[in-house]
């Protein structure tokens, strides 16, 4: 990769409880992020995606591997590293007693941009992400939807080369979700900002990333664009109900056109429904294709199709494929509960 | 090791250094005041109201003038409030912590001394302001200070008052994963400092061990030299509440930076 924005080897973390029990919160995590790009981390509350975007911001040492972030170490030069990024947090960044714009002012001038060029700064911001009418509210008063977007400009404020964001949008409503992401691909298409962020939201890294690197229990265990992997490690599945008389005729044309498509799927699953009718689905590849195949090999095997139906694959599907857990239920699971690998407290400054 | 190589077009500029970085985070700190400064004229009525309760009840008992009476009196309401206030800033950091932004401040690129000096030293503003104003009205019934003196106890103040501020900031990150800690703590401490140190009652003539408790108590000194102070004396008095100002706020200042550095 000519300009990777981050290039990390080995890097794991291992915390170490109050009885002595060691958490591997990541595990030999290596990775490149080319600069321009949206990567997404994707997995549940606990996978070690936070550990892992804490240690690249220098909040937190890794106990092993070695990382540069924008050109700099993050161990030996974690000052430079903190100068050339961007961060969003999971919580909101802007102090509650503070207004809108004396923190943006106040990044600024913590970034070292100067007076002058923080207020040109941001009053740009204020601008380009419509924080005008909230600039002088103090944070307390602010919605969650707003304050998010005074995180992103606080996060934006020294036109960083990367900005990382942990879980932008969790806690948001979906229409205020919508309107931070519009915010968050407005922003990287004006200033080509490299972004990279943790999510557990699957619509999030299905839509909008570039990269999407599923993690699981401290490791990366798959990472490609959201449509490769799809391909990859779910595939499409083609859905066809006939009568039952018709069922094994049809079983046997969808299995033959399926390992044409290379789906490794040795049988359609078989699902009888109450009319009198059975409903053969099998996983295949370039699902599109194939179905009309399908019929029209049924069609002259006089079968009769009352029902077709496509299934598109979602990341969650990678997901149950890769671990044979859902994300989806993941996710929802650990809302309530406390993630294993969560850090008590250990972070190191400089 | 994958060599990088980062394009210069969004270089930026570092602050010049730890100094800069303590008048942004002052800046910073100082701005809601500013904004508010309704605020600072609350934190004056606990004081007025010991001033306006103590201070006749104390000259009934002594037979002494309210003046007279201020002369002794208002040097320990200086020190009490100080107390109160500065030892209290550590949940704004506290809250802060719980809500996120200093999180986001500990990822900009800032000295954690400065984090944590920025603070304490916008402390001094509320912490004088109080004291210039209390002063004043206490003039007014007859408290006639010696400027030099005063001046120089103001100095003491402050430097007890960033002590305690980087203390109670300290106290502050200790709790951030128990937030109850931070105020059982500071109250529990509070109040036997307070009269434990001769702010508000004489405690010649006590209990022995009350005496030797307040002996090791800063506090102590810090109210005797004040007192000498602002009768016009720079004697032992004024350099021992000096030294303890200074020991305060040194013990502050290695807690305080030691617990930034943790503080996430």
């Amino acid at each position: 990769m000519a300009n990777p924005v981050i290039s990390a080897q080995g890097l794991r973390k291992v915390f170490r409880s109050s009885r002595g029990k060691e958490v591997v919160a990541v595990d030999e995590l290596t990775m490149e992020v080319e600069e321009g790009t949206l990567t997404a981390f994707l997995g549940p509350n606990g996978a070690g995606k936070s550990t892992s975007l804490r240690m690249l911001i220098t909040l937190m040492p890794p106990t092993a591997g070695k990382a540069q972030v924008c050109g700099h170490s993050i161990t030996d030069n974690p000052g430079l590293v903190r100068s050339s990024i961007g961060y969003v947090g999971q919580k909101n960044g802007v102090s509650p007693y503070q207004r809108v714009r004396d923190e943006l002012h106040s990044q600024g001038l913590l970034y070292g941009l100067g007076r002058e060029e923080s207020r040109r700064r941001t009053d740009e911001l204020t601008d380009a992400l419509q924080l005008g009418e909230i600039a002088h509210r103090k944070a307390e008063t602010l919605s969650g939807g707003q304050k998010r977007r005074v995180d992103i400009a606080l996060g934006l404020m020294p036109r960083p080369k990367l900005l990382l964001l942990d879980e932008p949008s969790t806690g948001l409503d979906p229409q205020s979700r919508a309107n931070l992401w519009e915010h968050i691909l407005t922003m990287r298409n004006r200033y080509g900002t490299s972004l990279l962020l943790t999510t557990h939201y699957l619509d999030e890294a299905d839509q909008f990333a570039e990269r999407v690197m599923v993690v699981d229990r401290g490791r990366v265990i798959a990472d490609d664009t959201a449509s490769q992997l799809k391909d990859t490690f779910a595939g499409d599945r083609i859905s066809l109900t006939v009568t039952n008389e018709m069922a094994d005729k049809t079983s046997a044309t969808m299995r033959r056109a399926a390992a044409v498509s290379g789906s490794t799927e040795p049988e359609p699953r078989r699902t009888e429904l109450a009319s009198g009718c059975t409903r053969l689905s099998v996983a295949v590849n370039h699902g599109e294709y194939l179905l009309a195949r399908m019929i029209h090999d049924l069609h002259a095997e006089e079968v009769n199709v009352i029902a077709a139906n496509i299934d598109q694959p979602t990341l969650d599907h990678v997901f149950l494929n890769l671990t044979g857990r859902s994300l989806r239920e993941e996710s929802h699971l650990s809302l309530n509960t406390t993630p294993a690998a969560e850090p008590a407290s250990e972070g190191i400054s400089r | 090791m994958i060599n990088t190589t980062i394009s210069p077009t969004t270089r930026i500029s570092r602050p010049s250094g730890v100094l800069v970085d303590i008048w942004c985070v002052f800046l910073r700190e100082l701005r809601p005041m500013l904004r508010d400064p309704f605020q600072l004229l609350t934190s004056l009525v606990q004081p007025l109201i010991f001033m306006a309760i103590f201070g006749p009840l104390l000259a009934g008992v002594t037979g002494e003038s309210l003046g007279e009476t201020y002369q002794w009196f208002v040097p320990g309401v200086l020190v009490m409030s100080t107390l109160f206030s500065t030892t209290m800033t550590g949940s704004n950091l506290l809250y802060e912590i719980i809500m996120g932004s200093h999180e986001r401040m500990m990822v900009a690129p800032v000295s954690r001394a400065a984090l944590l000096l920025g603070r304490t030293l916008k402390e001094m503003v509320p912490l004088l302001s109080q004291a210039i104003v209390l002063c004043s009205i206490a003039a007014a019934f007859g408290f006639r200070p010696h400027l030099p003196g005063l001046l120089t106890g103001f100095a003491i103040l402050s430097v007890l008052g960033m002590g305690l501020g980087a203390l109670s900031y300290a106290l502050g990150i200790a709790s951030r994963h128990q937030d109850w800690l931070f105020w059982a703590v500071q109250q529990t401490l509070i109040f036997p400092l307070t009269l434990l140190s001769g702010l508000l009652l004489p405690l010649e003539g006590g209990p022995r061990w009350i005496e030797t408790v307040s002996q090791a108590n800063p506090l102590t000194y810090v109210v005797d030299a004040l007192r000498e102070l602002v009768n016009g004396s720079f004697g032992a008095d004024t350099l021992q509440g000096a030294v303890a100002a200074v020991v305060v706020l040194a013990l502050g200042l290695v807690v305080g930076i030691r617990a930034m550095r943790r503080s996430v």
